[in-house]
């Protein structure tokens, strides 16, 4: 099963080395990754996509929790997060095409970012599932590049990680 | 007053109640060396490879319940630390390891003797830093020895660039340390302990099965009062002996693949298995599928990682192994009648457990002809000191050390158990002579082993430090000649040790004293003139070439399914 995993980290030299080495070293997969300083600016979020069954799932927590520098992990599975990812796209645009792109890009409400009298590229934001919606229709015309930041998540509610 | 880098660093050690290190000079630490040269609180030792100098701090660690401090230079000094370090992370051993770098601004260059160290370590390490201004060195050094030393302890690295050692600050040691993100779990939830006493009172087969943990946290006291409260029979892993006295009646002495018959048994047969600082390991647990198959199972730990890792677990209680133990001893306490109840309750488990160790106590076959290994060790343990410490290298002395030695008391095994280290035993042992000079201390080597690390006998006497080597030579490296014999047609491929060295030659070209048996009734005169030699000694015995470690759990069966005589 796929899982969204939000960790906040000191924002210190070396962190992530140990987040992906922990992956790597104990056979862990990571699918996507994304890393921003937050609000405090000495604390760093790291959102990864990985997957595994529930007993991996509760090493990977117990694991990224037992780094010194990791102050808190938090796993969105459950539905109480809410996924957001941004995806570049250049497409293949010619001729009678042209106006099939256009018309999918108003459909999902992206946006057109750069042109060329051959291609076009597309920015979208979205749920995965969204992302992924548009790509398929966007396929057949033909990609010719894309670019996909991965999730990043955030809890639903009024309160803050720190609650 | 202002001081440089390198000041700072020996005034930290001293803060910390350092008073003996290992470490070895190099370019990238000499000015620390400097420094050292006029620190008088201090004792530096220096031993003859990184390496053994790192094995020494973890033997001092582990002997003294201290954390052992090693220094390193840059590059190949520091590489030279890996296997000590690794060997150290993987049994959970306090220590902090200082490596000289390259001058900051020369990181990243491919300077001379640069190394990313932190890189290479970081696998193996509990943590680790790299010191970038000379004004957090203080607190760096702080947070080491507390990361170091609570928790789950391990290993911490400090690596140092030069110039960060030359320059200069206002020392301030921080009394206290908080670091928001590293808040490990000490109390054991009240309500999981009472749960876990009712569980096992309420079981009929119950097995405590003990390992490090225990004597990490110096609760081998406590475990022996809970246990012998209850009545209930304990094992221990390799890294656990000592934490209950295996001299007892309810000492079902080691476990696993080379552990007792009725050991394995019992964890076979069992309902109720109670984890105090084990991590179910895989040489503990044999195959993991038919591992324990009846028992519902309460997994004592600091470190919430090693519970349900391998097994499932019925209870988890998440804290220090000493302070949930005391716990479980005052709700123990609150029950005296249906602890009555339940000792009764287990009387025939008892008998079952009785009947197993009489039908295949551990033993060995006698031999006039040739030196039997398990009576070298039994003989060791007659006329050792009580209060003796043994190290032991990695092989089959190791484990028919484990077998036949009888430790009775937490912090006198030292030996590598997770990494399996070869070349441990004798810088261990240094390590633990440099803390208890008066103490007995024995390295038990296999001829393999003790080659590994051979160049600290000019350490050892040069510092006085009257280490005694006791080496089983089988002219084998004969634990994997063993699995050769068993497991490959006797095909031994590069495991006979063809070349014979004259030990006595060897010792007596450090200026140290050897001695060879090679008949059983040479043992015991021997032990006892090599015990009372005043310095470091070799004795060797040459052992009964193709003896074999029994029990055996070949690798992947299941406990039950042991070699008892092959
Ligand atoms: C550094 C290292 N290399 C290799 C091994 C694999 N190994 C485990 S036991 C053993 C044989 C050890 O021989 P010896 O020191 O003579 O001890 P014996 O088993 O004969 O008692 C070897 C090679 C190891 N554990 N460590
Ligand atoms: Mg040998």
């Amino acid at each position: 099963m796929k899982h969204t995993i939000s960790v906040l980290v000191e924002n210190e030299f070396g962190v992530l080395a140990r987040v992906s080495s922990l992956f790597s070293g104990r056979g862990f997969n990571i699918d996507c990754l994304s890393v921003a300083p937050t609000n405090d600016e000495t604390i760093s979020r790291i959102t990864l996509e990985t997957r595994g069954d529930e007993q991996i799932l509760e090493q990977i927590n117990k694991q990224l929790n037992k780094l010194i520098d990791v102050i808190k992990v938090i796993d969105f599975t459950d539905g109480s997060g809410i996924e957001r990812e941004m995806a570049l796209i250049k497409v293949t645009a010619e001729d009678e095409s042209r106006a099939e792109v256009l018309r999918i890009v108003d459909i999902f409400r992206a946006k057109i970012i750069d042109v060329t009298p051959r291609s076009y590229t597309i920015e979208t934001t979205g749920s995965p599932a969204k992302i992924n919606a548009i790509l398929e229709l966007l396929r057949p015309l033909g990609l010719k590049e894309l670019v996909r930041t991965g999730p990043v998540a955030i809890g639903r509610g009024a309160k803050g990680w720190k609650g | 007053m202002k001081m440089n880098g390198a000041r700072i660093l020996l005034e930290c050690l001293k803060k910390e109640g350092v008073d003996t290190i290992f470490g070895y000079p190099g370019g990238t630490v000499i000015n620390i060396y400097d420094e050292l040269f006029s620190c008088k609180e201090i004792r530096h030792i220096l031993p003859r490879h990184e390496q053994a100098g790192t094995h020494a701090a973890d033997g001092l660690a582990r002997a003294t319940g201290k954390v052992g401090v090693a220094i390193a230079t840059s590059g190949p000094g520091a590489t030279n630390t890996v296997t000590a370090i690794a060997t150290a992370y993987m049994d959970s051993i306090p220590m902090v390891i200082i490596t000289g770098q390259v001058p900051t601004p020369l990181i990243g260059n491919d300077a001379f003797q640069e190394v990313d160290i932190i890189g290479i370590t970081r696998p193996c390490t509990k943590h680790s830093f790299l010191v970038r201004d000379v004004k957090e060195l203080a607190t760096i050094m702080k947070k080491a020895f507390h990361i170091a030393r609570t928790g789950r302890p391990g290993p911490v690295l400090v690596d140092l660039p030069k110039d960060v050692q030359i320059a200069q600050t206002e020392f301030h040691y921080p009394d206290t340390i908080e670091l928001r993100s590293y808040k490990p779990t000490v109390e054991g939830h009240p309500r999981q302990i009472e749960r876990a006493i009712s569980m096992l009172l309420a079981s009929k087969k119950p097995v405590v099965y003990v390992g490090g943990g225990a004597i990490l946290a110096e609760a081998a006291g406590e475990l022996t009062a809970f246990c012998d409260l209850l009545g209930v029979p304990v094992t221990t892993t390799l890294l656990g002996l000592g934490a209950y006295p295996e001299d007892r009646p309810n000492s079902l002495r080691m476990l696993g693949m080379h552990g007792t018959y009725y050991a394995n048994m019992a964890m076979t047969d069992t309902d109720m298995l109670v984890a105090v600082g084990a991590r179910f390991d895989d040489r503990v647990t044999g195959k993991l599928s038919t591992f324990a198959p009846h028992a519902k199972i309460i997994h004592i730990d600091v470190d919430p990682t090693s519970i349900k890792k391998n097994v499932r677990v019925d209870l988890p209680i998440v804290g220090d192994v000493k302070d949930v133990l005391i716990k479980m001893i005052k709700e123990v306490q609150a029950h005296p009648e249906k602890v009555a109840a339940f000792k009764e309750s287990i009387l025939p488990w008892s008998a079952q457990i009785e009947g197993w160790k009489a039908k295949h106590p551990l033993t060995y076959k006698h031999a006039a002809s040739v030196i039997k290994p398990q009576y070298v060790i039994e003989k060791l343990r007659e006329l050792s000191d009580p209060d003796v410490i043994v190290t032991t290298d990695v092989g089959q002395h190791q484990m028919w050390t484990a077998q036949f030695f009888t430790f009775t008391k937490p912090r006198t095994l030292l030996t590598s158990g997770g990494l399996g280290t070869m070349g441990y035993g004798l810088p261990a042992a240094m390590g633990a002579q440099a803390a208890f000079p008066e103490r007995q201390v024995i390295t038990i080597c296999g001829d393999g082993g003790v080659q590994m690390n051979i160049q600290e006998m000019a350490t050892l006497v040069q510092n006085k430090l009257p280490v005694k080597i006791v080496i089983l030579n089988n002219n084998f490296l004969g634990m994997v000649r063993q699995w050769q014999e068993l497991f490959f047609d006797k095909r031994y491929s590069q495991t006979c040790m063809e070349f014979p060295i004259d030990y006595i030659k060897l010792a007596d070209a450090y200026g140290a004293k050897g001695f060879r048996a090679t008949k059983t009734e040479e043992v015991e005169d021997m032990i006892k003139q090599g015990l009372a030699h005043d310095g470091p000694v070799i004795m060797e015995f040459m052992i009964a070439r193709e003896e074999k470690v029994l029990p055996m759990v070949p690798a992947g069966a299941s406990l039950n399914e042991m070699v008892l005589n092959a």
